[in-house]
C-alpha cells in the first residue's frame, strides 16, 4: 500500500491527486502501527497511530488551502505547470 | 485457514484494488471516491487488529473529514465547470520501477524475520487508550491541539478571499 501510494505521488499531475497518494502512505503506516501494537502488546503503537491520524488531518487541512491558493495565483494546480522553483 | 485470516485476506484485496484505483484513475473525483474505500477498508483492518476505538477515529477523521476535504478542493480548483479531469501522467515506467524496487525491498526484509506464534486477543484497550493519553501522553495531546488550532488559523488565513 505504501508503495501504491509512492506510485502515485511520482506519477500523478494534479496537486491534489498528489494528496490523495500521500493519504495512502500514511494509512499504510498506521496499519503497521497497529499490527506491531497487536502482536506485541504494546499500546504505544494505537496510540501513535492514533496521533499521526489527527496530524495527518491537520496536514491534509493545509496542503489543500495551498493549492486553493496556488490554484487562486496560478490558475492551474498541475504540477508540471508548477516549475517556479525550478533552477 | 481461520476466520480472521479469511477476512483480513479480503480485506487486503479490497485495499489493495482501490488504492490501485485512487493512483491510476482519470477522473479525480472517482480517485477520491476510490480513496474513501481504501480509508473504510484500512478501518476494517484496525478492527479486526482488536482496536475498535481507532475504526472509528479512523471512520470519522478520515473517511468523513479527509475525503470531505478532497472534495471541495477538487470542487474550488477544477478550471472550467463541468470538465473531466484527465490525469495523463508521465513517467509512468520511471515511477513504477522506483516503487517496484521499494516493494521488492520491504517484502524481502519481512521474508528474513521469522513470525513467531499469534497472542492470545485481548480484551478491548480503549479505556486503557484514554489512561494513556491523559497519562504519560498528556503532553503529546496538549501539542496535538496546539497544532490543530495553528492548522486551522493557516487553512483559513491561506483561504481567505482577497480583500
Amino acid at each position: 500500500m505504501f508503495t501504491i501510494g509512492l506510485f502515485g505521488v511520482l506519477t500523478r499531475r494534479n496537486a491534489v491527486g498528489i494528496l490523495l497518494a500521500i493519504e495512502l502512505m500514511l494509512n499504510a503506516v498506521n496499519i503497521n502501527l497497529v499490527s506491531f501494537a497487536r502482536f506485541r502488546g504494546d499500546l504505544g503503537g494505537v496510540v501513535f497511530a492514533l496521533f499521526a491520524i489527527a496530524i495527518t488531518v491537520a496536514e491534509v487541512a493545509v496542503g489543500l488551502a495551498i493549492v486553493i491558493v496556488i490554484f487562486r495565483v496560478r490558475k492551474t494546480v498541475e504540477a508540471d505547470h508548477l516549475d517556479l522553483l525550478r533552477g | 485457514m481461520t476466520g480472521e485470516a479469511v477476512a483480513f485476506g479480503a480485506v487486503a484485496v479490497v485495499l489493495v484494488a482501490a488504492s490501485l484505483a485512487v493512483v491510476l484513475t482519470r477522473n479525480l473525483f472517482h480517485a477520491v471516491i476510490y480513496l474513501a474505500v481504501a480509508l473504510v477498508a484500512t478501518g476494517v483492518v484496525f478492527l479486526l487488529l482488536e482496536s475498535p476505538f481507532l475504526f472509528g477515529v479512523q471512520l470519522l477523521l478520515y473517511a468523513g473529514g479527509v475525503v470531505t476535504l478532497a472534495v471541495f478542493a477538487i470542487m474550488l480548483t477544477e478550471r472550467l465547470i463541468g470538465e473531466r479531469l484527465t490525469q495523463t501522467n508521465r513517467f509512468i515506467a520511471n515511477g513504477a520501477i522506483v516503487c517496484a524496487a521499494v516493494l521488492a525491498a520491504v517484502l524481502g526484509f519481512l521474508a528474513g524475520t521469522p513470525s513467531g506464534p499469534l497472542p492470545a486477543p485481548t480484551a478491548d484497550a480503549t479505556p486503557a487508550i484514554g489512561r494513556a493519553l491523559s497519562g504519560p501522553f498528556a503532553l503529546p495531546l496538549e501539542l496535538l491541539g496546539v497544532l490543530l488550532v495553528a492548522a486551522l488559523l493557516g487553512a483559513l488565513h491561506l483561504a481567505r478571499p482577497d480583500d
